[in-house]
């Protein structure tokens, strides 16, 4: 603790703060990829095709059952670079995306599995095709069960994000430790980032709050 | 205009439905009784491909629903179901639920969706009630906008599965008074019922189920009256 720490912090906040941006728009990114990729993977988990099924299975048990950190340095220094040239930025948002969405895919088959089954009985018997029904009736309803844990995973992937640092993504964590490692200042530095994350994922989880309160009044 | 053939169900081990044959001639009203789990509920479903049967054949108008073959969907489109709990669709007004199916498979306009909707809502008593969603109905009054969603899509025949069983004893008569126009009207229907009153009124034939089979196909005074099977009379002197 020194009036030096605190001139570090005050000096550099703005590199704080475009570190913060950038760890927000990598979870952003990786989210809204999560979300449409899970979707899919959890409706391939839920088919009848035994096929696609043991794809979904697979892809949920691959991502889920292996480190980030591993899966980020496998797809930025090994697979991605065979299809195109990545940037760590890149290369970051498609692996949190990735693995985001075997997360999401569970919790969408779950919100899913809790509407009542008479509702797609009662849809098809009208003549709906399953595709229609799960579009018309049963999705609709799903996704207010899926937000609140949909928000839980948001903020478990913002603070995952800071393994991104490890592939050189400039982001909050990052920043953190070549301010750290110029500085010298542990508690400063650090300090300010956690206070950093907190804030944001503090932000996110009362936005979803909110949210649960309109659905829940709707 | 519904032919069943030897049609046999299990689910696992369990056989539901052992071998049943019945045929059910247009504007007939068909009311299905019999004890619990006899398998009653299974039929229905498996007349409009909810469920598939194991063996046998099941024909609506012709067409083989039980065929891999065949357009479930244009098949289910004919035949309109209402269930024992409802299943309205909780996060659409009455209208919606009504209008939901013609607008999507049928392609028909909005504004002529509703109109028929806004009729069939005069027709089982509920002209008010269109922008209402389901929680704020009564029991009665959601199986009445189930009937008007299945009416919606001008079905040729109408299955009910115990349609008042989950409603309060004030209510029954009123659902029952929209099924009894429906078969004045003409409407072919398949009713799984407890109601004997109702299956003795309307009916023009009564099967009694049990343990899989039909053990008995009669019209109703018979039926009731002078049931020929030692297990109907059992079944009757039970619920009478
Ligand atoms: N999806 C299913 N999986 C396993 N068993 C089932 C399934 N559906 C029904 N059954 C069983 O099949 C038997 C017949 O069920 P069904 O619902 O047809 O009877 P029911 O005559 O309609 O009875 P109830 O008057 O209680 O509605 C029951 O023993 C039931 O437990
Ligand atoms: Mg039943």
């Amino acid at each position: 603790m020194s009036i030096h720490g605190l001139a570090v912090v005050a000096n550099n906040f703005h590199l704080f703060l475009i570190g913060t941006l950038i760890t927000l728009e990598i979870t952003a990114l990786s989210v809204g990829m999560g979300m449409i990729l899970g979707l899919l993977i959890a409706l391939m988990k839920m088919s009848r095709v035994k096929f696609i099924s043991i794809i979904g299975v697979a892809y949920i048990d691959f991502f889920r059952g292996t480190p980030l950190l591993v899966q980020l340095m496998l797809f930025h220094f090994g697979i991605l670079p065979l299809f195109f040239d990545t940037g760590p930025f890149v290369s970051a948002v498609i692996t949190c995306g990735l693995n985001s969405a075997g997360y999401i895919a569970e919790i969408v088959r779950a919100g899913i599995q809790a509407v009542d089954k008479g509702q797609m009985e009662a849809a098809r018997s009208l003549g709906m095709t399953h595709t229609q029904a799960m579009k018309f009736v049963v999705l609709p309803q799903a996704y207010k069960i899926v937000i609140p844990p949909l928000i839980n995973e948001f903020i478990m992937l913002l603070k995952d994000t800071s393994l991104v640092s490890v592939i050189s993504v400039a982001e909050l964590t990052f920043r953190g430790k070549l301010l750290y490692s110029t500085t010298y200042e542990p508690v400063w530095v650090w300090g300010t980032v956690c206070l950093l994350y907190y804030v944001v994922t503090k932000s996110i989880s009362m936005l979803g709050d909110w949210a649960e309160r309109r659905l829940a009044t709707e | 205009m519904i032919e069943v053939r030897g049609v046999h169900k299990s689910f696992g081990k369990l056989e539901v439905l052992k071998g049943i044959d019945c045929h059910i001639a247009p504007r007939e009203v068909v009311c299905v009784i019999g004890p619990s789990g006899s398998g009653k509920s299974t039929l229905l479903r498996c007349i409009n491909g909810l469920e598939q049967v194991n063996k046998g054949q099941i024909f609506i108008e012709g067409v083989e629903v039980t065929s891999s073959k065949v357009d479930i969907n244009a098949v289910r489109q004919k035949v309109g179901m209402v269930f024992q709990l409802f299943n309205l669709f909780p996060h659409k007004t009455t209208l919606e639920n009504i209008t939901l199916a013609p607008i999507k498979i049928k392609g028909i306009p909005r504004e002529e969706a509703e109109t028929i909707a806004i009729e069939l809502l005069r027709k089982v008593g509920l002209p008010d009630k269109d922008h209402v969603y389901p929680a704020q109905l009564s029991g009665g009054q959601k199986q009445r906008v189930a009937i008007a969603r299945a009416l919606a899509m001008q079905p040729r025949i109408m299955l009910f599965d115990e349609p008042t069983s989950s409603l309060d004893p004030e209510m029954v008569g009123e659902v029952l008074a929209v099924m009894k126009d429906l078969a004045h009207e003409g409407m072919t229907m398949v009713v799984v019922t407890h109601e004997m009153g109702f299956a003795r009124e309307v009916g023009h034939r009564v099967l009694f189920m049990d343990e899989g089979i039909i053990e008995e196909d009669a019209p109703p005074a018979q039926l009731f009256d002078h049931p020929q099977q030692a297990r109907t009379r059992q079944f009757l002197s039970k619920v009478l």
